[in-house]
């Protein structure tokens, strides 16, 4: 509590110090100093943080403070954007995504990513936009395709609503289904970590519900690293939470105690409520 | 008081009516354009349809010569088609690559190219032409077109008769050039529509690019890649003056396209070889005219497609997936 | 719920991520050969132009009026002025209806009367420029009796003011609607804001129109033939005949001299030379700033030429 008023770096050297969980546990990826920057500006600063496999870690904190940026970076989603750097190591099940001789193409087909809008093909059918990324890997056997999609959208607790009319075209549903799509969509290539961008702040509170729902479902199996701005959310989802701020990563430790006993001022007065 | 309050109101109405008025006399001047254009086209080539009726829109004679006088467009008709569709086959395919380039380039590279490309739309259709007649003709001559001949030109009908460079094949090149910018940089600027979600989720997917222009960008923008396709064929079927200066100018039966390298005729450049020597008391000039209306309903009913795709496009942008 | 099936799944996957990147690097070969081939024509028609172009020129080819068929003498004085002409006195007649078809577009085009001029004006806009100069040829030369200059600047003006009315529209509509709301609230007719304020604010990207659309017709060669026709002499009067670039540069490449292609060349490139000027100074000067971006791309998009 007493290092926390003074500079940034402290912050980190306490950070470090926090990092749990322990060293038994198994991570499935590690970002070891990130640091991203559009042109000159820094958005995340030396960020180094571990994901333990299968549990749901929730980035929290104030609009702009980078979470989303951090977020794309661990499916290299700043690829296509102009200008931005990403310096720092990200690894998962031990493998560089920043390697120059791997293309990301094999990273992602580990990575599966839901966006903050609902983002399925819209001339697509709802079938098609759950096997796309399938049929890309060359799956086309027709049985495996049905097992999939079927498999996924129960995951994506969808299936009930759309078993009927899977050819329907996916821009025919509600906002809510639509982004559970995209969970099975992203679900269908068969990935072992699940990034989430504020998927439900688009929602409304019933679809929101379900998203949570899906969400601890898929835990059992998944490494879960979800970006959230209601505070609500992370403590009903995430098993460890990350607070950032301006860039930073302020406090990472286990939900609960950085709910109720948080160590730094800043994480003290975000989780009260008193800025963000 | 309320007189008082009613009086300058009334005013303010009037001047503001005549300035409506005056605006909106300007606005439907485009409207009584186009009716009084169909229909002077109509009357004026009326002599024409009433002496060859039908027989004006799939007779192949051709003879100006008076007390012979007959008159047949449908070599000029297929003239025209079929450069323009060998134009679309060429250009489009070009365009769409084009498009992709500079759509998806960083911009430091793709702005550059995209001004380049368009500057190709600034040239006149006239310097298209000289430099067709004197530069791209030669070569085209010399290097696609008597190769082509000389290798397949017994077995295969395309690509008999004689390789001159004033042909079908010369021209559709031509105009396949010229609609590349048109086509081009509409189809940018409806692949730059496509949100960077729709991108995201292809790429987050493991697609590669050319997988993500297929999964994301192609589907979503169909409708207006085609309303840009079109609208390339628009401008094609109107062109006049380069397809003049290449086509080789035939007349009559010997105008219908039988092969790549036989000169031919297309609707306007009949109309510009013509028009002037045409005398007004005879059929000649109303069967230009008809040739003339023949065009204008076939562009018509081009561009009102073309118009009525890109809209619909503009309309899908909005309305998708936004809810 | 089913680790194992997943993992069976995942053995479905093909081993196919390096045949699909070969495919990627094909595709981005095949669109950066696309570019390449366009880029061509482009450069040899510049190169062309200014190498045969520069050989022609002299004060006498830009000054003269044409010598005798085939004798090489003489220039394109009448072809340059007549072209300035025609495209004045076009301008005179095409700006003042676009731009208040462009008011009315703006303005007033919440309605279904504006809707269909909104679709009419562009479908106008793409038809084929040689059936506006018949169309000029019998409403002005047949009722005349003669070729003249009118029906040529009437033929281009027609040409000319759906586009000035479709760029106006745009850059009326950019302004921003607080403009208006402070016009408004000093109590100013709807017309004194709209002519006063608005216009004053959409100036730029009006001027822009006109100038693209000034390009467009001054290579405009088709509506000419029937209307203006050509001369070898300098103009005289609005009743009579005159040349113009364009015309000129078709009517020596129906020559078979040497000496007339030379000279075509010549035309060439003073046309090419005042149309390129135009283009380039507005997109670089003014089409660059940001107000206008929107604008300009616009632009580009709706005047792609029609020739």
């Amino acid at each position: 509590m007493t290092a926390m008023t003074t500079k940034p770096n402290t912050i980190e050297t306490q950070i470090s110090s926090q990092n749990i969980p322990t060293v038994e546990d198994k991570f499935k990826m590690i970002a070891e100093n990130v640091t991203i920057s559009y042109g000159d500006k820094p958005a995340v600063k030396d960020v180094t943080m571990k994901f333990k496999e299968k549990s749901v870690t929730a980035l929290i904190g104030p609009s702009g403070c980078g979470k989303t940026t951090f977020l794309r970076c661990l499916n290299r989603m700043h690829d296509m954007t102009k200008n931005a750097k990403v310096e720092g190591k990200v690894m998962i099940d031990g493998i560089d995504l920043y390697s120059k001789e791997i293309d990301p193409i094999y990273h992602r087909r580990k990575v599966g990513m839901v966006f903050q809008k609902p983002n399925p093909f819209p001339t697509m059918s709802i079938f098609d936009n759950v096997t796309a990324g399938l049929r890309l890997n060359g799956v086309r056997d027709k049985k495996v395709l049905n097992e999939i999609v079927e498999d996924t959208l129960k995951m994506a607790y969808l299936w009930d609503e759309v078993k009927d009319d899977l050819k329907k075209p996916a821009v025919e549903l509600s906002g809510g289904q639509q982004q559970r799509l995209c969970i099975a969509r992203a679900l269908a290539i068969q990935p072992e970590v699940l990034l989430m961008d504020e998927p439900a702040s688009a929602l409304d509170p019933i679809a929101t519900q379900k998203i949570e729902e899906t969400i601890t479902e898929l835990k059992k199996e998944f490494t879960i690293i979800i970006v959230t701005h209601n505070m609500q959310q992370a403590v009903r989802v995430s098993d460890y939470t990350g607070f950032m701020y301006l860039g930073n990563l302020v406090e990472f430790r286990e939900t609960k105690k950085l709910f109720t006993d948080p160590k730094n001022d800043l994480t003290a007065k975000y989780v009260q409520g008193q800025f963000g | 008081m309320e007189k008082k309050l009613v009086v300058p109101h009334k005013q303010k109405i009037n001047s503001d009516q005549i300035f409506k008025l005056g605006a909106t006399i300007a606005g439907t001047f485009v409207l009584a354009v186009i009716v009084l254009m169909v229909f002077q086209l109509i009357f004026e080539s009326y002599p024409i349809w009433e002496k060859e009726g039908l027989s004006f829109v799939i007779g192949t004679d051709w003879n100006a010569v008076e007390g012979r006088e007959s008159f047949g467009a449908l070599p000029y008709i297929l003239g025209t088609l079929t450069t323009a569709a060998l134009a679309m086959v060429i250009g489009v395919p070009l365009s769409i690559g084009i498009a992709m380039f500079v759509s998806d380039a960083p911009p430091r590279i793709g702005a550059p190219l995209g001004f380049l490309v368009e500057l190709l739309a600034a040239v006149p259709s006239i310097i298209y032409g000289l430099w067709g007649l004197y530069v791209f003709r030669e070569y085209f001559k010399d290097f696609i077109e008597t190769p082509l001949h000389s290798a397949f030109g017994d077995s295969i009908w395309l690509f008999s008769g004689t390789p001159f460079g004033l042909d079908i094949f010369t021209a559709s090149i031509i105009l396949a050039i010229m609609i590349i910018p048109t086509v081009s940089s509409v189809a940018r600027e409806v692949m730059k529509a496509v949100p960077q979600q729709q991108k995201e989720a292809a790429y987050m997917l493991g697609a590669t690019k050319w997988e993500m222009f297929k999964l994301a960008i192609f589907p979503y923008s169909k409708t207006g890649l085609i309303g840009a396709s079109i609208l390339g064929l628009g401008r094609a079927v109107g062109e006049t003056m380069a397809v003049t200066m290449l086509i080789g100018n035939a007349t009559g039966a010997s105008a219908i396209p039988s092969s790549l390298f036989k000169p031919s005729q297309t609707m306007s450049s009949i109309i510009a070889n013509e028009f002037v020597e045409a005398s007004p008391a005879g059929l000649h000039l109303p069967a230009l005219i008809g040739v003339g209306l023949i065009l204008l309903g076939i562009a018509v009913c081009i561009n009102v497609v073309a118009h009525l795709l890109v809209t619909r496009m503009l309309k899908v942008k909005e309305g998708a997936i936004n809810n | 719920m089913n680790v194992n099936k997943r993992q069976e799944y995942r053995t479905l996957f093909k081993q196919n991520v390096e045949r699909r990147l070969f495919v990627d690097k094909i595709v981005r070969l095949i669109v950066i050969s696309c570019v390449i081939i366009a880029i061509i024509p482009l450069g040899s028609i510049l190169i062309e132009v200014f190498k045969n172009g520069m050989a022609a020129i002299s004060i006498e080819f830009l000054t003269e009026v044409p010598g005798s068929i085939g004798s090489g003498e003489g220039g394109i004085g009448p072809a340059i002025q007549g072209t300035l002409i025609v495209i004045g006195m076009a301008s005179m007649i095409g700006v003042p209806i676009g731009v208040l078809s462009g008011i009315f577009l703006s303005e007033f085009g919440d309605n279904r009367l504006a809707k269909s001029v909104r679709f009419f004006n562009d479908v106008f806009m793409e038809f084929p420029s040689i059936l506006l100069g018949i169309f000029a040829f019998l409403v002005i030369v047949l009722v005349l009796g003669h070729f003249s200059v009118w029906a040529g600047a009437f033929a281009l003006a027609l040409i000319m003011f759906p586009i000035v009315a479709r760029t106006t529209e745009e850059s009326l509509k950019m302004v921003p609607v607080t403009y208006r709301e402070a016009g408004m609230a000093l109590g100013l007719r709807h017309w004194v804001v709209t002519m006063r304020i608005v216009i004053a604010a959409a100036k730029n990207g009006m001027v822009t129109g006109v100038l693209l659309a000034v390009a467009r017709i001054g290579g405009e060669t088709a509506p000419l033939i029937m209307t203006i026709l050509g001369s070898s002499l300098f103009f005289s009067n609005f009743d009579t005949p005159m040349d113009a670039l364009p015309l000129r540069i078709w009517r020596l490449s129906l020559l078979p001299y040497d000496s007339a292609q030379m000279q075509g060349w010549g035309a060439a490139l003073v046309l090419i030379l005042i149309i390129l000027a135009i283009n380039i100074g507005v997109r670089t000067l003014i089409l660059n700033k940001d107000d206008t971006y929107r604008f300009g791309r616009m632009i580009k998009e709706k005047i792609g030429g029609r020739k």
